[in-house]
């Protein structure tokens, strides 16, 4: 990969990172169980670009399927909390 | 070859600023409805555009980032609308600025 590249993919690693600060204080400080729902799910969900950002820095392809099972816990984790909210568990 | 890569790159930076705006819309709506609508979307469409431009960074991987621009696309909406169901269910309550409520209607007439 060529300079210009390497710069791009790690201003945008920035980006998400402060995306990510961003969210957390959300996580944080969500009045309810429902906010911080949403915020973990958009945490979790921007991750997995993160972790494919690093599986291309590392050329190492095994990330992406860590990749894709992060992306099934993260939908489980979800519906399990809808389920709880609507007392059925 | 180059192009393509640098066009790869240019497609993660836009997917990185819109995981940005739904950081700031998470922050910035008043609501729990409307922060999982302007939370879902963008992420999707962010993590869709990011794996695109890696696959066009690494031509060799574009398989399995297909599977998983398929996978968020098909589970993300699923799994936030049975969430925000199950609050409309239990009485979340909403933004006192709201002034239409479809499923509570429907509920009703039904």
């Amino acid at each position: 990969m060529s300079d210009i590249v390497l710069t791009l993919l790690f201003i945008s690693g920035g980006i998400m990172l402060l995306a990510f600060a961003l969210t957390f204080v959300r996580f944080v400080i969500g009045p309810t169980l429902i906010d911080r729902t949403i915020a973990f799910d958009v945490l979790t969900v921007g991750s997995l670009g993160l972790m494919g950002l690093i599986a291309v820095l590392e050329n190492r392809q095994i990330y992406l399927d860590v990749n894709i099972i992060y992306g099934l816990l993260s939908f489980v984790a979800v519906v399990v909390v809808g389920k709880y909210v609507r007392k059925s568990l | 070859m180059e192009y393509v890569q640098i066009t790869g790159a240019v497609l993660v930076l836009m997917g990185a600023t819109v995981l940005l705006i739904a950081a700031i819309g998470l922050l910035r709506m008043p609501d729990s409805y409307l922060r999982v609508q302007v939370g879902t979307k963008a992420s999707t469409a962010g993590v869709a555009l990011i794996m695109l431009g890696f696959a066009l960074i690494v031509p060799a991987w574009f398989g399995k980032l297909f599977i998983i621009i398929v996978f968020v696309m098909m589970t993300n909406p699923v799994s936030s609308n049975v969430l925000m169901r199950a609050a409309h269910k239990s009485g979340h309550p909403m933004s006192p600025k709201t002034v239409v409520d479809h499923l509570a209607e429907d509920e009703k007439k039904s």
